[in-house]
């Protein structure tokens, strides 16, 4: 069975490079466009893995990743976060929060890739 | 003093060489461009060449020569290593056995099939190979890994299973979950984590790389990560010079090849046992009928001193008395002692499985992987022996029916590489050995069909899972349907379990279709020695295994009376058969007013047996009948009491068996 991810950002142009790279890997994507519409799409379906920025409006990625961890379905979903080289106070915000990994831009697909499957497993 | 025969000398050091070089082989076949492990194989062949011909076995020492040579080009990066070139010496290696054992056969033919093969495998890889070899292979390090994740690591998404795979190809890999932390039951969030990992990792990659695999977790989790040893250049520059072929004495060359081996990293990855190499030269080596030797010795002490116990209990002496609980004391604990010498680690036991599944895996045109965990379990040297054949065949139907091919594993969506998974723990006084596998499992429907063909089953019988997989052990469970040339070794499933009974151990399955199989053996740890229910019948006593007895209950004349003819007791409302002990030795004595009925079980199954009086619990210490009661179904063996007099050991499978089966005539009529 094919892995389904969400991706959430509010970004078309980093929505489509994300969905790309995935797609590529084998995975099955979902978008969304900022917290809320993740949100959304986490009450309407099962994902294996969700790949968010941290910086949206409506609802940012810290406040969606700390609300997903409540949702008892999406307990132990992984949550990969995009973020800059300079936050590193953000990083240790959305850790605290319940993010899985980071993956810092700009990033390559093929490095979004090899992080997915290092933390789905084969 | 007289000395041991030399060529019976030569003969096991030669078996040892081989199970060096055949262990040898395996790691270069999973890592071609282990250098460490060319040398090892070429030292093997190098010194059973040496000693082959120092002791007469010409033919072994000029065969060996061939394989020596082309170790030696592999060695010198001349020829790389390749598979063909494993599996040719490999097949060689098995010739060379042949070769130590009947040195005066007619091998010359296969000597020369063997060569040929080897020459085809030598030039095969000299040419596509060699720009391969051209690079150095870089040095391993043996890595000690210790790490335990943050307890809320998998709440937040965090897999601890990938992780472990990341480190698995990293290079080669044994990790050992320490569950000691596990909290009981009522006290567990199922979210969080409370297992940590010890894992032993020989890698070529520095030790970024390991960091590198919990980059995510590593501010909030323990990590500790020591480099054991490094194989330096200058020590693989000194193990190479004394290894060089020289024709200095046989001797000297092993010392060297001894000392040489025990500092590779690989020994202490593939042999727990050896992670204290240094040690080694305080090891005794001793024959094993001398330890049987000297267990009797304790056992016949035993029972003197039980005897001793008895005079010294009935004597108002008080120095006596002492005297008595000091041997009592004495001979215990050196009973214990015998026992812990006799324990082996199942290590070696396990090591022989490494050959057999990538045999396995090379006939069946599979890709398996096996792994091996608690191979410094340690289990009673005979429990081990009878152990292997058991264990040789259920791993061969795993590999051989449990597994998937490859591409039915690709279509159902599992890794190409089917994994089987052979663990030894210790659990309360037995060794629970299990054999896994990811592959197919059980077919029910199968089991059922064939069951209910063969007359195993009435046809729709209502079974548990467990009772119908119980069914493959059944003799009459025919496997016509399965046999390949894997499998048609003549052992059948039902011979395993005949065996794992004779050892007192019990067979449990589990099975989920489509994930696959796992098979556990629980056995006993030791079988010199037993605890036992001593009891009397009519004269005679005997001994019930007390890990076979459930409760004893009090039959009353009137319950025995009213039963008669109909062997059943109500136990909390379920009819439990019994056997008259005293009818079925035919004592001819009356029964004692106050008849006890010891209730003993295999398994599921139930029997009651109806003794004259209960004396107690006894430390058993078990004699073989003799060569003339071989045939006497109904004893296991005897064993000598305090006061000299001889108890028979009642044999519980069989019993079990009996009474059941006077169940079932008793039924049937009605």
């Amino acid at each position: 069975m094919t892995a389904s991810i969400l991706t959430v950002d509010d970004s078309a142009s980093i929505r489509l490079t994300t969905r790309v790279a995935l797609s590529n890997a084998g995975y099955q994507v979902t978008e969304a466009v900022d917290g809320m519409d993740g949100i959304a799409k986490l009450n309407a379906g099962q994902f294996d893995l969700i790949v968010t920025d941290l910086n949206m409006p409506n609802m940012d990625g810290l406040t969606m990743i700390r609300e997903l961890r409540k949702m008892p379905a999406h307990m132990g979903v992984p949550v990969i976060f995009l973020t800059t080289e300079s936050d590193s106070d953000l990083k240790q915000q959305a850790k605290a929060a319940g993010a899985t990994g980071w993956l810092t831009k700009p990033f390559d697909p093929e490095s979004l890739a090899k992080i997915v499957r290092k933390v789905l497993g084969k | 003093m007289s000395f041991p025969d030399p060529i019976a000398v030569f003969r096991t050091e030669a078996a040892e060489l081989l199970e060096q070089i055949e262990a040898g082989l395996l790691d270069l076949n999973v890592n071609l461009g282990d250098k460490d492990q060319v040398d090892a194989v070429f030292r093997g062949l190098h010194t059973l060449k040496g000693s082959g011909a120092m002791f007469g076995f010409d033919a072994l020492a000029a065969f060996t020569h061939h394989c020596e040579t082309a170790f030696d080009r592999v060695r010198k990066g001349e020829v790389p290593a390749t598979q063909e070139l494993v599996t040719a010496v490999l097949e060689a290696k098995d010739h060379m056995r042949a070769l130590i054992e009947t040195p005066a056969g007619d091998h010359e033919a296969a000597s020369e099939v063997l060569l040929a093969n080897l020459r085809a495998a030598v030039e095969g890889a000299k040419n596509p190979g060699a720009a391969q070899t051209a690079g150095t292979v870089p040095a391993k390090t043996l890595f000690k890994i210790r790490f335990s994740l943050p307890q809320n690591a998998m709440a937040n998404g965090t897999n601890p299973l990938p992780l472990l795979d990341e480190l698995r190809e990293l290079g080669e890999c044994k990790i050992v979950a320490d569950r000691s932390a596990i909290p009981s039951l009522d006290l567990l969030t199922p979210t969080d984590l409370h297992i940590s990992w010890d894992v032993e990792l020989l890698t070529a990659q520095p030790r970024s790389a390991i960091e590198d695999v919990f980059i995510f977790v590593m501010d909030e989790m323990q990590l500790d990560i020591t480099a054991v040893e490094a194989t330096a250049p200058a020590a693989r520059a000194s193990v190479k010079s004394e290894a060089a072929p020289s024709p200095q004495p046989v001797a000297a060359t092993q010392d060297m090849a001894a000392a040489a081996r025990a500092p590779t990293p690989a020994s202490a990855l593939t042999a727990p046992a050896d992670t204290k190499p240094n040690k080694a030269s305080e090891n005794v080596r001793v024959p094993a009928e001398k330890l049987d030797e000297l267990m009797d010795r304790v056992g016949e002490l035993v029972i003197a001193q039980s005897r001793l116990s008895q005079l010294a209990g009935g004597s108002g002496d008080l120095q006596l008395r002492a005297v008595s609980e000091d041997v009592e004391r004495l001979s215990g604990e050196l009973r214990d002692t015998m026992m812990v010498l006799r324990m082996v680690p199942v290590a070696h036991l396990f090591s022989r499985f490494r050959r057999l599944v990538h045999d396995l895996a090379h006939e069946t045109g599979k890709t398996i992987e096996l792994i091996t965990e608690g191979e410094s379990t340690e289990v009673d040297k005979s429990v081990i022996e009878r152990l292997a054949d058991p264990l040789v065949h259920l791993v061969r139907n795993s590999c051989d029916h449990g597994l998937e091919t490859p591409e039915e594993r690709r279509a159902a969506g599992k890794p190409e590489a089917g994994r089987i998974l052979l663990s030894a723990r210790q659990q309360a006084g037995e060794v629970i050995i299990t054999i896994k596998d990811d592959g197919r499992g059980i077919n029910k429907d199968r089991v059922r069909a064939k069951a209910e063909a063969s007359g195993l089953i009435p046809s729709g019988a209502s079974l548990t899972d467990n009772e119908l997989y119980q069914l493959i052990f059944q003799p009459g469970f025919s496997t016509a349907q399965q046999v390949t040339n894997l499998s048609g070794r003549g052992v059948g499933m039902d011979v395993v379990k005949r065996t794992i009974d004779a050892l007192r151990g019990t067979i449990n399955v589990a099975s989920h279709p489509g994930q696959g199989s796992e098979i556990s053996l629980a056995i006993p740890l030791t079988l010199a020695i037993i605890d036992g229910l001593l009891v009397r019948v009519g004269a005679g006593r005997y001994v019930i295994p007390l890990s076979a007895v459930e409760e004893c209950l009090e039959l009353s004349i009137e319950e025995d009376m009213r039963s008669r003819g109909r062997s059943f007791i109500s136990l909390r409302d379920s009819l439990v058969p019994f056997l008259r002990l005293r009818d079925l030795f035919r004592t001819g004595t009356k029964p004692d007013p106050f008849q006890k009925v010891v209730v003993i079980s295999t398994g599921a199954e139930r029997v009651g047996l109806v003794v004259d009086q209960i004396i107690g619990d006894h430390q058993t210490v078990i004699k073989a009948m003799s060569k003339l009661h071989h045939d006497v179904a109904t004893f296991s063996g005897a064993t000598i009491l305090g006061d000299g007099d001889v108890a028979l050991i009642l044999d519980v499978g069989h019993l079990v068996a009996e009474g059941q089966q006077q169940e079932a005539h008793l039924r049937a009529a009605g």
